[in-house]
Parts: structure tokens; sequence; C-alpha cells
């Protein structure tokens, strides 16, 4: 991928961003951002390269692992506390019968 | 083009196709568990997108998956348990430190990349291209940096852990902080230069530099701050993008840094704060003393919890103000029964929620419906303000600026502006608080000051617990 292109991933992935979040109703303020917070655990795959490339280098190696444990900890944890947040939204209708 | 690569470009494409849905379902609440999980599977296709296109072109050392398991195991069993115990109320400390790990994360793939240069891009080597990944690594690390130890002095704040210095609020920090602001920059250009030595004091003042800046931040200001590194950490992640040549990383990350501002923006607008002063300004008590001075309570009626109680049984409609010390005070579920009794009698309950209550916009909705309350009894602002005259009685819980009339009648004050819930325009209004002390602001309310205002003094919890023994003994809920 050359340079330019990558500039232009970046402002289109930019905009799609801002466009997304226009309205959002403030009840849904604190799961969007753990959720976009778990989003930006992407990260990990940036470590599952480092570690795929890093050819018996061990320093390497336990850098990308610890990076990789750190992304995935934001990951894993950010979409199971947002989900248990939005576990007592949807959990009302069938509680009201 | 081979298979593996297109292969990967397909995953990758129907990944960030994926994530985009995420969080566009995220802003609605029907859609929005579903959303959730429709991100976490898109972030695992892209995983499983990833090592498929290696399988398929350089292979994977055996040596390689035994730490991409260790790491994998390891940060995704600590976050599972973490995200399972935590309680509802330290959310925003919670979303703090998975925030700040993954600056962490995008740190450590840039100190790496650069310490041991990945091999395979030597042959088409030349002095833009090498530029270009200098500027992306120190990026990453610049940004990571800041974003690890921000999180993690804002968690440590939020936790209690740390208290705000007394220098930070004085005009020191700003020179420390412009110190360590240059530092970071000559290290920056430095490493951009090719002195690699220099990607250390790149770290370190960095790291001084996150600490630096959130330290000084105020409690109630600190969702704020959580927001923008929220959006700090996506920029990160897609520095790394450019720094491991990976367009999926970029788009996401410019997608997460881009919906944290806005959201940070949103916030800034519900407490009538602009970013800068948030972040410069210190804590607003710290400026507003001397506005404030002037206010005197002059007309306070307080009244017992059983007056409350009378008044709340002879009530067709109430209307319940919750706030950050009813979080505080973690007397969300005894809130829940008391509004249970009430329904009981056939008394209309709903809740108006401020855009800022709790301690994150969003948090207070999150917590009530832990304790059971039905969504559909959640008002936000602007629906529930004009049915305030109709209104018998409004009950304000741990809110306290968000009531505050001044933010409408007084220019002068420094709330002014302020979207607020018109409370006083009901008929009885109570006001149940530990003391007289002021909100966040430091400022005056005066609408404890107003002749259709009570104020029943006590902790949220004991009051409210009084509260459902008093309506007992009335009958009330007892049908």
């Amino acid at each position: 991928m050359s340079f330019v292109s990558l500039l232009w991933v970046l402002l289109l992935g930019s905009l799609l961003g801002l466009e997304l979040i226009g309205k959002v109703p403030p009840t849904l303020h604190t799961p969007l951002m753990s959720g976009a917070n778990a989003i930006s655990g992407i990260t990990m795959l940036a470590a599952l390269t480092l570690i795929v490339k890093a050819e018996g280098n061990v320093p390497l190696l336990i850098i990308g692992s610890v990076s990789l444990g750190f992304a995935l900890f934001n990951v894993v944890g950010g979409f199971f506390v947002t989900d248990r947040m939005l576990s007592m939204f949807s959990r009302k209708p069938s509680n009201k019968k | 083009m081979n298979l593996p690569v297109i292969i990967k470009f397909v995953i990758d494409l129907l990944a960030v196709l994926l994530l985009a849905l995420g969080i566009k379902g995220l802003s609605k609440v029907k859609s929005a568990r579903d959303a959730n999980r429709l991100a976490a599977f898109a972030m695992s296709l892209s995983v499983v997108g990833l090592l498929s296109y290696y399988l398929g072109t350089s292979g994977i050392a055996i040596q390689s998956w035994i730490w991409i398991i260790i790491g994998s195991i390891i940060g995704s069993l600590f976050g599972a348990i973490l995200a399972k115990k935590v309680p509802m109320t330290s959310m925003p400390e919670t979303v703090a430190l998975f925030n700040g790990c993954g600056g962490m994360s995008s740190l450590l793939v840039a100190l790496g990349v650069a310490i041991f240069p990945i091999s395979g891009g030597q042959e088409n080597f030349d002095f833009f291209k090498s530029l270009i990944n200098e500027v992306s690594i120190s990026v990453s690390i610049f940004v990571g940096a800041i974003t690890f130890t921000g999180s993690i002095v804002a968690m440590a704040k939020l936790q209690g852990w740390l208290s705000t210095p007394g220098w930070t609020q004085s005009k020191v920090r700003h020179f420390v902080n412009i110190v360590f602001a240059v530092a970071s920059l000559i290290a920056f250009f430095d490493l951009i230069n090719g002195n690699t030595s220099s990607i250390w004091l790149l770290v370190i003042f960095s790291s001084f530099l996150g600490i630096g800046v959130t330290l000084p931040i105020g409690g109630a200001d600190m969702p704020v701050v959580i927001s923008l590194l929220n959006s700090y950490s996506g920029i990160a992640a897609a520095a790394a993008g450019f720094v491991v040549d990976s367009q999926l990383l970029i788009v996401a990350g410019a997608m997460v840094g881009a919906a944290g501002l806005i959201l940070t923006q949103v916030m800034c607008k519900g407490m009538n704060r602009s970013l800068v002063s948030v972040l410069f300004g210190g804590s607003l008590s710290a400026q507003s003393t001397v506005s404030s001075g002037s206010g005197e309570y002059t007309n306070i009626t307080s009244c017992s919890v059983e007056e409350c109680a009378l008044t709340l049984e002879a009530a067709n409609k109430v209307i319940i103000v919750p706030g950050y010390g009813l979080a505080v005070a973690q007397a969300q579920h005894t809130l829940r029964e008391v509004t249970k009794k009430l329904e009981q009698n056939g008394i209309d309950v709903v809740y108006a929620i401020h855009p800022v209550a709790g301690r994150m916009p969003g948090h207070m909705n999150v917590l009530l419906a832990e304790a059971d309350v039905p969504y559909e009894q959640l008002k936000e602002m602007d629906v529930v303000n004009p049915d305030f005259p109709a209104t018998d009685v409004v009950l304000v819980l741990g809110a306290n600026d968000v009531v505050n009339p001044q933010a409408k009648n007084d220019s002068s004050s420094p709330l002014y502006g302020m979207p607020v819930l018109d409370v006083q325009e009901a008929r009885t209004v109570f006001v149940i608080k530990r003391g007289m002390s002021a909100g966040y602001s430091g400022i005056k309310n005066d609408l404890f000051d107003l002749p259709n205002t009570s104020m029943v003094f006590g902790d949220a919890k004991k009051v409210l617990n009084e509260l459902i023994g008093e309506l007992k003994d009335l009958g009330v809920g007892e049908k």
C-alpha cells in the first residue's frame, strides 16, 4: 500500500466515524464509549503481525505477546462490559409481564 | 494478486463494514446489544483474516504460535474476569483502564518495531518510506504513552486512590506540562532524524505529559477526559496501522478517534464547558469562588421524611431527578423500591435524566436500568422539561447544578447557558441532600431558596429507606 492511499484510508475512516456518531441518545453514551473503546483494541492485529514477523527474535516475541495481551484485555473486557450494560436495557420488556 | 491476499482483502472489507454497522447500531437502544456483538464478531473475523493470510503466505512459526496463545489467554482472561466482576457504579474507571491498556498495546508495537525493525520491507527501502515509518512510530509511541498514563491517572482519581495535589491547581502546572511537551517534541524530532536512542526519552516524557495533563483535572470533568483519551487510543491504533501497514487498523482507529472526539464534544456541551477549559482550566470551583461568594442562603425550608411521604402520597405525578450523589450512595435500588410503591398507588412516576447525570453521560441510565427501572420511564431533559408545570412533586436526589435555575435567570452566573431541568416549575420540590454544601461547580443553587422547595437532609440511601417505612405506614402500595 502506498503512503498516499493509506492517508486516504485514514481520511475516509475519520469521516465515517464522524458520520456514524451523529445522533446518539445520551442513554447510550456510556455503552457507546465502552464499545468504541473495545474496537480501539484493534491494535491486537499489529501485535499479531509483530509476533508472526519476529522470526525467532525472543525479545520481540515477548514485546509482541505482552502487547497482544494488553490489546485483548481491552477488546475482550470492553465487549463483555458493554454487553453487560446493554443487557440491563434489553431485559426490561420481559420483566414487565 | 494471489489467493491469500484476495481472501484477506475480502475479510478486511467485511470487517470494516461490520465494525461501521456495529458503531451505527450502538447508537440505537433496540439494536445496541446486537451491534456490540456484531462488532465483537468483526474483530474476531479480522484476526482470522490476518492469521489465514500469514498461514497462506509466509507461514507462522511454532514459536510465534506459542507466544500468540500465551498473550491471548492471559489478556482475554483478565479482561473477561474484570468485565464480569466490576460493579456498574465503577464503569468510568473500568473504561479508563481498558482504554489505557489499548494505548499501551500501540506503544509496545511501535517500540518493538523501532528496536527490532521488521524484516521484509528492506527491498523497497527508500528515504520517503523510512521517514513515514519513523513518523508513524513516533506518533504511535507519543499518543500511546499519553493514553496509557492519562487513563491510569484518570482511573486512580475516580477510584479515590489519587487526589488532586495542590500545586497542580496553580500556574506551575502549565510550566511543568510545557516543559514535558517541549521535551517530548524534541525527542520526537530527534527520533524521526534517525537517532534511535531518543526513543526512551520520548516514552518517558510523553508518559509524564499524560500524567501532568490529567492530574489537575477535577473528578467531575473526568468523563470528558476519558472520552478524549478513548479518542486518543483510536489515533494510537491508526498510527500503529501505519507502522505495520494495515488499512484495517487505520480505518478502525480513525473511526474510534473521530467518534470519540464527537462524544467528547457532546459531553462538554452538556456540562456547559469547553474542551479547552476542561483541559487547561483546572477544577471549576477554583475559578468561581469569587463569583459565588456573594450567595448566602436566606430562605431554606427543611422538612422531615414524614412530610415528604405525606406529600408524595397525595401526588398524581412525580418526577425523580437522580444525580451523581445517588450513584455515590449506591441508592438506586432503594429508590426503585420507593417508586414501585408509588406506582402501585397509581401515581405517575418518571425519571428526568440530565445529559450529564451520573459520572458519564448515560451512566445514570445504566445504573437505573440495573435497578430494574423500566426504560420507558427514563425521560431526557428536552422531553421532560415541558412536563414540570403539571407535576405535583419533584424529588431531587444527589443532583445539584443540573437543577440550578441560575443557569437560565442569572447571566452573571458561571452556569449561565447550561441546559438545566426546570424543576422549580413543579408544585413542590424536595431536595434530598447531606448538607448545604455546593455542587461540583461550587456555585450557590437558587433552587434551594425558593418557597416551593423543601430540603430533606441526610444520606440519600438512609432517607429513601426511611421514606419506604413512612410510605408503608401510610398504606401506600399495599393493595
